[in-house]
């Protein structure tokens, strides 16, 4: 029987301090007040002061409480009967079904040794052109979608739930509206993609804390599917709201802040969790999508900007689009070679003209006179928006492909397009196919 | 020795009571269970240690007991650490996932050098020869080098070669020679020993001016910024601007010996890439594949984070250990950045008052003092080793004022600036070629480069111009100039790191293909209106990127570039005089090589 602990030294935001022998740094403790149970972990020990953040909030705690702790660091039981369940972030059923205490695994597990990682080599499509044909998504990627409060990012994840090409999703809700939460539950019922997803999810109104779990508790369980060789595909949303987590934390913690308030290591923080995606050799694989919203569209804002290091690269969610500029996914050439031989090119080509595009809109509305030239930019600008970039626009990457080259040979004779010869001899469609 | 017992757990920092003497730097062991975590001394007051943990400190309590080592954190220096993948703290990670499988679990330590591989051994010195810190006693085929057994570095002073074992094969472990120093000692000398890994090696004659160029096989690079063997960069730029890859391209084409590569504090994914194709591809140098030349220090951004403070210090000793040899290194650091945060926590977590963004106040000394541990040197047998250091910088926000980048700027020879439009408009590489700036001499006549340098700004200035008076209200004369300045950028300064024959481009045809790109440079074209000059130069643009396709000088090559020069003379209105003797100099210059 552990020892249970009645007095309280200190209680500052979330984080408790209690006199205590024989703890272990990391360990869970229940803390016990006339609220109810709450679990705690332990985040500092000197000498036998122990301080603990408790996971529903300080708020209420009496300096009389109990507290009692409980021999191992935070766990989350593992098994298939996940699939089709939703929990909160301390692993606790939202969904009125029966808790789950089978097969209890640790969360936070060790780094994968960076030898044991092979070269990304399959695409994930989603039938969205920004995504297939510009920036493809791979197994085992982490990329981040930016956008600022109010984008679809949501939808849009939602949509790549039920579109993709995995076996199972886990996703992972930081701070989600409750609104949003429901529209994730009731659009993946509808969609039949309930049965091959388990939910964490902390909402808003969730003790913050409490947020700071979900990314490892999803990933804990995602990484032991993956071992058991499922391709899974793992959507957080918010990150920005587990990184403001964070830094409460750090300043109740009393801690040097670096960079507006969050703590030094918001790197690391964040690495630790999106590192996590991963191809395992001879077994499944974990690919994370995450959402993270800039505060003031500024992506130099410390959490985009961390991230943005982090990660192999980025989609940017701007007036409802994927913007062709600033989004890159930066193992797409590991998988775009694989395609067709024209993917790249295309790409490639296709993102310059747009950019010049963007110039001609520019002289355009300071009045400046429109060359042949910028005409035809504009015109194949607007083309662009509306057959590529829309979101609604749901088509396999090679009919993108194909519609790409039409738009092309619409706007531009063969040679202003700045590809190569060869590509241009082989897909320039005739005048009589385009007419 | 002496034992300490934990008092206090911050993070990855512990607090220790110690119940006798201990070093700065020296290394201790957290005894949890069956495990021993390895950690570091960073602040002694008093009997109270603190001490950075190299692994998770999950599950360490009040009173666990710390065995120091008496030793500094050092790494093992000997012949087979080429082509090894290694951790901050010269774990082997392809041995470590033998025993361990996925993932890294902690407190398992694994020697450096394979203990039972046998080295062909040949003795270089006789009984009696008076040797010295750095001579070498024997040498040991690894590779394609010729590796040298030398006197261990710390050994101070004059020492006399007592025995020194017969030709054959040895392991690392087994004594090769017994040395007697001036008092009469007896040291015994095996072919590994170890160094503390944040003392710099400085066993050479002398230090030498960086005065031969590196060659990267990067154009921009080569041509208009380039780098020396000995000297140091910097690649800042935010992120997705391509630093990695710039790392990855410069890290196969570089005309060096070896090279070491510190991803430190990075994605795994991008030293996978590494990994898994080094082995695979062939050093056209030397025929043997390129692993067989490359050491990988790799401490990603989910590995501890004090392991990857040690991790840059680890990668240079290794470089400078190699130099000690006569060859020529290139360590390629990425990303800096991460170092200094490291620190950074490590600062935050001991109280220091913090500096710049909280950095600690000593960022600057100690980013300064490992750029110094570059140079080209000449050692004491006379032989020439170097070591470049280039390092990327990740600054927050893409904002190169932050104290990373300054405090990188200060000390580094060249600075090779990544620009987030440049990456955005997929123009690669993305270094600004405006903003770069080098010390050092490259390839290509410093006058040329200036003038089509000042194209380019030239150009680009016309371009802000354009956006504000529009294409009617600029002359001719000016808009050629900004053709010119776009058409130099997509045919020269951009590279496609993905075609087989543009990805690495010789400084001889770097110096060939500078002067056909030249003679459109200096020309007074003869257009009669914007709409033909832009006709025109969109087919020169073609015809060149054609022709930087083209296997070097094979048949192609060449008929594209008669193509090329009749394209020119067709239109070409001779040069003003500046331009003129430029040519006619690059021209000289070119006959002569």
């Amino acid at each position: 029987m552990r020892k249970v602990y009645s007095k309280i030294e200190a209680i500052s935001g979330n984080v408790i301090t209690v006199t205590a022998s024989g703890v272990r740094y990391s360990e869970l403790a229940v803390v016990s007040s006339r609220h109810g149970d709450s679990l705690a972990e332990v985040i500092r020990l000197s000498e036998d002061q122990v301080a603990l953040q408790v996971f529903t909030g300080g708020r209420g705690i009496s300096t009389g409480d109990e507290v009692r702790f409980v021999g191992h660091p935070m766990q989350i039981s593992f098994s298939d009967n996940l699939l089709g369940r939703i929990f909160d972030g301390s692993g606790r059923p939202r969904d009125n079904g029966p808790p789950l205490e089978e097969n209890m695994i640790e969360i936070g597990t060790p780094s994968v040794n960076p030898s044991m990682r092979i070269i990304p080599r399959n695409m994930i499509r989603t039938n969205i052109p920004m995504i297939d044909l510009f920036n493809t998504l791979v197994e085992s990627q982490k990329l981040p979608i930016f956008s600022v409060s109010g984008e679809p990012y949501n939808p849009l994840l939602a949509r790549i739930a039920m579109q993709a090409e995995v076996d199972m999703i886990i996703l992972g809700g930081i701070g989600l509206k409750y609104d949003d939460y429901l529209f994730f539950r009731d659009t993946l019922e509808e969609g039949g993609a309930m049965s091959r997803t388990i939910f964490f999810v902390h909402t808003a109104s969730d003790p913050v804390v409490e947020s700071l779990l979900v990314p490892d508790v999803s990933l804990a369980v995602a990484e032991r599917f993956a071992l058991k060789g499922k391709k899974v595909l793992v959507l957080l949303t918010d990150m920005t709201n587990f990184a403001d987590s964070l830094k409460e934390i750090a300043i109740t913690m009393e801690q040097v802040p670096s960079n507006r308030g969050y703590p030094g290591d918001l790197y690391s923080q964040l690495a630790a969790r999106y590192e996590k995606a991963v191809d395992f050799e001879g077994a499944g694989s974990i690919t994370t999508l995450a959402a993270t919203t800039m505060p003031g569209d500024d992506v130099t804002h410390p959490v985009p900007d961390n991230t943005g290091y982090i990660t192999e690269g980025q989609y940017y969610l701007r007036g409802g689009r994927i913007e062709p500029f600033g989004s890159l996914s930066r193992l797409k050439q590991l998988v775009n070679d694989k395609t067709r031989p024209d993917h790249r090119a295309v790409m490639d080509g296709m993102i310059k003209l747009y950019a010049a595009y963007k110039e001609s809109l520019e002289k355009k509305s300071m009045g400046f006179r429109m060359a042949d030239w910028d005409n035809k930019l504009l015109k194949y600008g607007e083309m662009f928006e509306d057959q590529m970039m829309d979101l609604s626009v749901n088509i396999a990457l090679e009919e993108a492909l194909d519609r790409g080259w039409s738009i092309l040979a619409e706007c531009f004779d063969a040679a202003e397009t700045g590809l190569r010869t060869e590509l241009l001899k082989q897909y320039w469609p005739h005048k009589e196919e385009t007419a | 020795m002496t034992k300490g017992k934990v008092i206090g757990v911050n993070g990855n920092m512990i607090s220790v009571r110690v119940d006798g003497e201990v070093a700065l730097n020296e290394v201790g062991y957290v005894v949890l269970g069956d495990k021993k975590l390895k950690s570091e001394v960073i602040r002694i007051q008093g009997d109270r240690a603190e001490m950075q943990v190299f692994e998770m400190t999950g599950g360490t309590g009040i009173n666990d007991e710390v065995e120091f080592s008496g030793e500094l954190l050092a790494v093992s220096l000997g012949p087979g650490l080429l082509g090894k993948v290694y951790d901050g703290l010269q774990n082997p990670l392809p041995e470590l996932a033998e025993r361990l499988g996925f993932f890294l679990d902690r407190g398992v330590y694994l020697e450096a050098l394979e203990s039972e591989q046998r080295w062909r051994f040949t003795p270089k010195v006789n009984k009696g020869d008076k040797v010295r810190q750095g001579d070498t006693l024997g040498t040991v085929p690894e590779g394609i080098f010729d590796h040298r057994v030398m006197v261990p570095f710390n050994f101070l002073g004059e020492y006399t070669v007592d025995w020194v074992i017969d030709e054959g094969d040895y392991t690392v472990h087994e004594k090769v020679a017994t040395v007697t120093d001036a008092k009469g000692g007896k040291h015994e000398v095996t072919m590994a020993f170890e160094w503390p890994v944040k003392r710099p090696i400085k066993v050479y004659s002398e230090r030498l001016r960086p005065e031969e160029q590196m060659v990267t096989k990067v154009r921009l690079i080569d041509t208009f910024i380039p780098v020396a063997l000995g000297g140091t960069y910097c690649i800042p730029g935010p992120f997705g601007a391509g630093k990695t890859v710039l790392q990855q391209i410069t890290s196969r084409n570089a005309e060096v010996d070896i090279v070491i590569i510190a991803a430190c504090g990075e994605r795994a994914g991008e030293v996978v890439e590494t990994l898994r194709e080094f082995p695979e591809l062939n050093d056209p140098r030397t025929g043997r594949t390129l692993m067989e030349r490359t050491v990988i220090i790799c401490n990603t951004s989910s590995m501890p984070v004090a392991a990857r403070e040690a991790s840059v210090y680890t990668a240079v000793t290794i470089a400078e250990y190699y130099r000690q040899m006569g060859l020529k290194v290139l360590l390629l650091a990425d990303s800096t950045s991460r170092w200094a945060q490291a620190m950074r926590e490590m600062s935050g977590r001991l109280e220091e008052i913090p500096g710049e963004e909280a950095f600690p106040a000593y960022l600057e000394s100690v980013i300064a003092a490992f750029y110094e541990r570059a140079g080209r040197v000449r050692l004491h047998d006379g032989s020439i080793g170097s070591v470049t250091i280039g390092g990327t910088v990740s600054p927050a926000g893409g904002n190169f004022e932050e104290p990373v980048t300054q405090a990188t700027l200060k000390v580094v020879g060249a600075f090779h600036g990544l620009s987030r439009e440049r990456s955005d408009a997929r123009k690669y590489p993305a270094i600004d070629p405006l903003e770069s700036w080098s010390k050092y001499e490259g390839a290509v006549e410093p006058n040329a480069t200036e003038y089509a340098r000042g194209i380019v700004f030239r150009g680009d200035e016309i371009d802000q111009m354009m956006k504000v008076v529009g294409e009617e209200g600029t002359s001719l004369e000016d808009y050629l100039v900004y053709l010119k300045g776009q058409f130099m950028d997509s045919v020269y300064l951009q590279q496609n790191a993905f075609d087989e024959v543009d990805r690495a481009v010789s400084v001889e045809r770097q110096q060939h293909v500078f002067r056909v790109m030249m003679q459109i440079l200096v020309s007074r074209f003869s257009v009669e209106s914007k709409e033909e000059a832009r006709h025109y130069f969109n087919e020169l643009r073609q015809k060149f990127l054609d022709y930087n396709g083209a296997e070097w000088m094979s048949d192609d090559f060449k008929s594209l570039e008669t193509e090329l020069e009749q394209m020119i003379s067709e239109r070409d209105a001779g040069a003003d005089e500046r331009g003129e003797k430029l040519l006619k100099s690059l021209t000289t210059e070119h006959s002569h090589a």
